[in-house]
């Protein structure tokens, strides 16, 4: 096992490599589902309020 | 051909009564040309291998610079929507508003850079193929940089937006433009990149204006 | 049977159809990202030359790949948006622009952790490398671009023209790097000349259609929000979140 992680002296630069594009994919998926949320938030409260006044 | 004549005339005009622009263009290429030995240091032999891209990158700023005064004046005094519907062809008017920016921003730069070439040592012949080389370049610069001028007409911090937009587009231009005077004085002759940069210059004179009209037309809506 | 694919140009169309294909390609996002991973870091054979770093190559080549082709759609859906006028499509370009830009750092990054060990630098001025610096530049500029113009419209179609200029010079710029590289005798490792095993061209392959798929996710997701931020008077809109409770 850590000899997989060693990967053969390059651990540093696969593993800075794989880790690097899942960090930052998946960063975006959350950002985006976090975007939809507030914005659901945003246009439910937004739509209240207009019902409110007329 | 009237559109694009009368065009040069006027802006060449009112850039005539406005010289100050023109010199600051000129005086910011000037400076940043002496700022880079004093960066890098006095050593002839250095600075003779880096003259050529320092004076094409200090051109291509300076260039970069006056874009946004392309279409500023006639875009606050109304002039620009006037012109959106007059009845010759916008791209032809623009192309005349650029030959007039390229007299007033790149053909100064064209005639000093023999100068400024002198001051990083470099030969006579190679001067020549700099100045050949700046002279096809700053043209193209001129009709690209239109398109982003266009683009952010009356934008807020613009003139920034500006170089993040052109600056990449002026990749190849800067390639073949130092790439024509390196190759000079290494021997093995820069006709191929001059003639390569006559082809961007033919290309960018049929796309740009046409591109740059569409984006005028686009800001103004 | 025959899809109306002009139907979802309807942004109501549109987004009830994403919504639904979205845990699909989700699903299948992560299956082939498991395999091509599983592939790429266990099963795949050390490469004789480049040791185990060359496992970096599974994911360096695939995000290259979709910056590239994630510019061209993002161009595709600028050009089809300046000619039909067609809302959606300014949409989806919208929503293709910062994951090619992801893409494109992803490539870059791999590119640097790849060349550390193989070259001796993080940095080399190798044409491919330069290339993707510049259209990571040009993917800035275009979201710059749009980011700056309040007005929606403008800024459709100001990023849509700067879009179509971009995709024009792309292979200028592609074939200026590359010559001026090759003029300049740049340290460059070839790895076309060492011959590719099946067992490591299929990592590659795997990836790539997974990175493609999570295209997919978030270029869905993002023009899931642009639809909801732009329709939200629409009344199917109104509906939609009167139904949420």
């Amino acid at each position: 096992m850590a000899e997989f992680f060693h990967m053969g002296g390059y651990g540093l630069y696969v593993w800075g490599s794989y880790g690097v594009v899942a960090v930052f994919l998946a960063l975006e998926l959350i950002f985006l589902a976090r975007r939809k949320q507030a914005l659901l938030e945003r246009l439910t409260a937004l739509r209240e309020m207009e019902e409110d006044k007329s | 051909m009237f559109a694009v004549t009368g065009m040069v005339r006027r802006d060449v005009i009112l850039a005539m009564r406005r010289r100050a622009d023109v010199l600051t263009t000129l005086f910011f290429f000037v400076i940043v040309a002496a700022l880079f030995p004093l960066g890098i240091g006095p050593e002839m032999a250095t600075l003779r291998i880096m003259g050529p891209g320092v004076l094409w990158v200090a051109a291509l700023l300076a260039s970069m610079l006056s874009l946004g005064r392309m279409f500023a004046a006639d875009y606050a005094d109304g002039t620009l929507e006037q012109m959106l519907v007059l009845p010759q062809p916008l791209s032809l008017l623009v192309l005349g508003k650029v030959v007039a920016h390229w007299l007033g921003s790149g053909l100064p730069l064209v005639l000093l850079s023999p100068v400024l070439g002198l001051q990083y040592g470099l030969a006579p012949d190679v001067l020549k193929v700099l100045v050949i080389s700046l002279l096809l370049g700053t043209p193209v610069l001129s009709l690209i940089g239109a398109i982003g001028a266009a683009l952010t007409l009356g934008l807020r911090g613009g003139g920034v937006l500006v170089a993040l937009l052109v600056l990449p587009l002026y990749v190849p231009v800067l390639i073949f433009g130092a790439g024509a005077v390196e190759a000079h004085s290494s021997g093995l002759g820069g006709e191929g990149h001059l003639s390569l940069l006559g082809a961007f210059l033919l290309m960018a004179l049929a796309l740009s204006p046409w591109a740059a009209a569409t984006a005028l037309r686009i800001s103004l809506d | 049977m025959a899809i109306h694919w002009t139907k979802y140009s309807a942004p109501s169309a549109f987004y009830p159809m994403a919504g639904r294909s979205l845990p699909w390609l989700a699903a299948g996002t992560l299956l082939l990202t498991a395999v091509g991973v599983y592939m790429g870091l266990f099963s795949a054979p050390t490469d004789y030359k480049q040791g185990e770093a060359y496992r970096i190559m599974f994911i360096h080549v695939p995000a290259a790949w979709m910056s590239m082709w994630l510019y061209i759609v993002m161009a595709a859906y600028a050009g089809l948006g300046l000619v039909y006028n067609t809302r959606m499509a300014h949409m989806l370009a919208a929503a293709t622009a910062p994951t090619g830009a992801i893409f494109a750092f992803l490539a870059l990054w791999t590119g640097a952790f790849w060349g550390r060990p193989m070259w001796g630098a993080w940095w080399v001025w190798d044409a491919r490398l330069t290339s993707e610096l510049i259209l990571f530049f040009l993917y800035l500029g275009v979201m710059a671009l749009r980011a700056a113009i309040d007005d929606r419209q403008r800024a459709d179609r100001a990023s849509a023209l700067l879009a179509l200029v971009g995709v024009v010079n792309v292979p200028i710029i592609y074939f200026s790097v590359k010559w001026w590289n090759t003029l300049h005798q740049g340290a460059t490792i070839d790895f076309s000349g060492s011959k590719m095993d099946r067992s490591m061209l299929w990592p590659m392959l795997i990836l790539t259609v997974a990175f493609w798929l999570y295209s997919f996710v978030t270029i869905f997701l993002r023009a899931r929000c642009e639809i909801l931020e732009r329709e939200r008077h629409a009344e199917w809109v109104g509906e939609l979140l009167d139904n949420r409770g």
